[in-house]
């Protein structure tokens, strides 16, 4: 058991030495690992800051329906009763002209601009929720109201916020289909490797398998060597990551300040994180177990 | 008793070519004994057969009682552990030192690494290169090599002891340097059999002699 823990760390230590000998053959390495892995991970985080911009805006499928501005207070009665009696509908929102605008002063640099208008633009308007997100529904009540008179048009909000709810769902599929293809890299590049390093130790390994190593003595060394080029990789990929975000967060203030959001790009966070490194380790370590297995299979001992 | 016994042993290589047909002969415990015939004869395949680094076509091969023959690939270690293998072209490792060649054993076998240091050191001794032990096995002469090569083999006590032309385009000195060795390890109980086709060695040990000709056991 002693031997064991010892020729496990022995491993350990001749990995590191064997890293630390061809610094710059390791650094490319650990550097297309990175690469590979930092694109689905950029693409995740960055989905991931999509999907909470999304979620604040409310999926609830509703109908913005403005009035003619000759619309008499009887003229409102008339379609707020239509409205409240079509079927579909969960809640009917009154917006007053007056109240819409002060809503508009309220907002970011607007209440200069409304200082300058000489009447209210805005029409009245009613905000109606729909019972359900059926879009055969909101198409239907849509037609329905527009025919309404004094009915100046009729808007689906949540067209634009399903539109984008559709893309975020295509944009996690491209991840997954990312993810699995770059961590085909990732194995394919520990593989090479990996089968690198055992051609330049062919003669220590076939060596050792004559004088009584096990096949588990022979992959242990190659298991820590994946398993680190894993590692490195996916600490590199992180620190991609990391600074490719703290730079978009820079512009991506400025461009949040325009629309008066102080939304910022949200970090992954740690348990993300180790879920990352997590995987490319053990990605790192599937090179290594096909690279080392395929040579023990296919080479032939001799005297 | 028997500790290596052939019986009705053959083996064709891919291709057809017959290396041993049929042989069959028995090595007692303790014994030292040599393995001779022209170049081409079977020598290697039958010592390869032993510590099953080839497989036997037909016949049963039984090394320590054990059915070499007919073994799971995962009991192929713990046979050769049993085995000092003297390797026909010496597979010394040029990247470390004479000291670290001849634990190599030792430590595939997990040993701790106190006391394989202890025994690497003591086979470096009766091999009489101890003093050489921080040495490169490249700047060590022909003869030492050879005898770097015995420590190895002997270093994890295998009850026996199979070499293939150890004394190989080396001058008589060495060889009976590697005889004696050989020899003083029979002495304390371990099986040696050597192949080699130097008649003028076989002459002078004055052992018994297995003569393979095509294949077939004299």
């Amino acid at each position: 058991m002693r031997a064991w823990l010892q020729h496990h760390r022995l491993s350990l230590v001749q990995t590191l030495a064997r890293l630390a000998r061809s610094p710059f053959a390791t650094t490319l390495n650990v550097v297309a690992i990175g690469v590979a892995l930092a694109l689905p991970l950029g693409a995740y985080c960055v989905l991931g800051n999509l999907e909470r911009v999304s979620g604040r805006v409310s999926v609830d499928p509703q109908l913005s329906i403005f009035l003619a501005r000759d619309a008499a207070k009887a003229d409102i009665a008339a379609v707020e009763a239509r409205l409240k009696g079509a079927q579909g509908v969960r809640a009917v929102r009154f917006v007053s002209r007056d109240a819409a605008l002060a809503e508009l002063g309220r907002s970011a640099g607007m209440d200069e601009a409304i200082a300058g208008l000489r009447h209210n633009p805005l029409p009245d308007a009613f905000v109606v929720a729909l019972s359900s997100s059926d879009t055969a529904l909101a198409d239907r009540l849509e037609r329905e109201f527009r025919s309404l008179p004094k009915v100046d048009r009729v808007l689906a909000d949540a067209a634009w916020v399903r539109r984008l709810d559709a893309l975020l769902r295509l944009g996690q599929t491209a991840v997954v289909v990312l993810s699995v293809l770059l961590g085909l890299s990732l194995v394919a590049v520990t593989f090479n490797t990996i089968r690198l390093q055992i051609l330049t130790q062919r003669d220590e390994i076939e060596l050792c398998r004559l004088i009584g190593a096990t096949h588990a003595y022979i992959r242990r060394p190659f298991f820590y060597l994946g398993s680190l080029l894993g590692l490195l990789g996916g600490l590199a990929a992180l620190a991609i990551v990391l600074a490719a975000l703290a730079v978009l967060n820079r512009d991506w203030v400025q461009l949040a300040l325009l629309y008066g959001s102080t939304l910022r790009l949200r970090f992954p966070d740690s348990s993300e994180m180790l879920t990352a490194l997590a995987f490319s380790v053990a990605l790192g370590w599937l090179g290594a177990y096909l690279s080392v297995s395929r040579h023990l299979l296919s080479s032939h001992t001799d005297l | 008793m028997a500790i290596i016994s052939f019986s009705q042993v053959s083996k064709r290589y891919p291709g057809g070519f017959e290396a041993l047909k049929a042989v069959s002969f028995a090595v007692e415990s303790g014994e030292m004994l040599f393995l001779t015939g022209h170049s081409g004869a079977g020598k290697t395949t039958l010592l390869k057969l032993i510590a099953a680094i080839e497989r036997a076509n037909g016949g049963t091969v039984l090394v320590n009682g054990q059915n070499v023959s007919a073994i799971r690939p995962a009991a192929i270690p713990y046979l050769r552990r049993n085995l000092g293998l003297v390797f026909q072209g010496q597979k010394l490792l040029h990247d470390r030192s004479v000291f670290d060649n001849v634990m190599l054993p030792l430590i595939v076998t997990g040993q701790p690494y106190r006391e394989a240091a202890r025994r690497a050191r003591a086979a470096l001794d009766k091999v009489g290169l101890l003093r050489l032990e921080k040495a490169n096995p490249v700047t060590l002469s022909g003869g030492e090599q050879q005898r770097l090569c015995v420590a190895r083999a002997v270093v994890n006590r295998p009850a026996i002891v199979l070499a293939d032309e150890p004394t190989a385009s080396r001058d008589a000195a060495y060889a009976d340097e590697i005889m004696e060795m050989f020899s003083a390890f029979n002495q304390v109980g371990v099986t040696v059999l050597v192949a080699t086709h130097d008649r003028q060695l076989i002459g002078k040990w004055r052992k018994r002699v297995l003569t393979l000709d095509h294949g077939k056991l004299q």
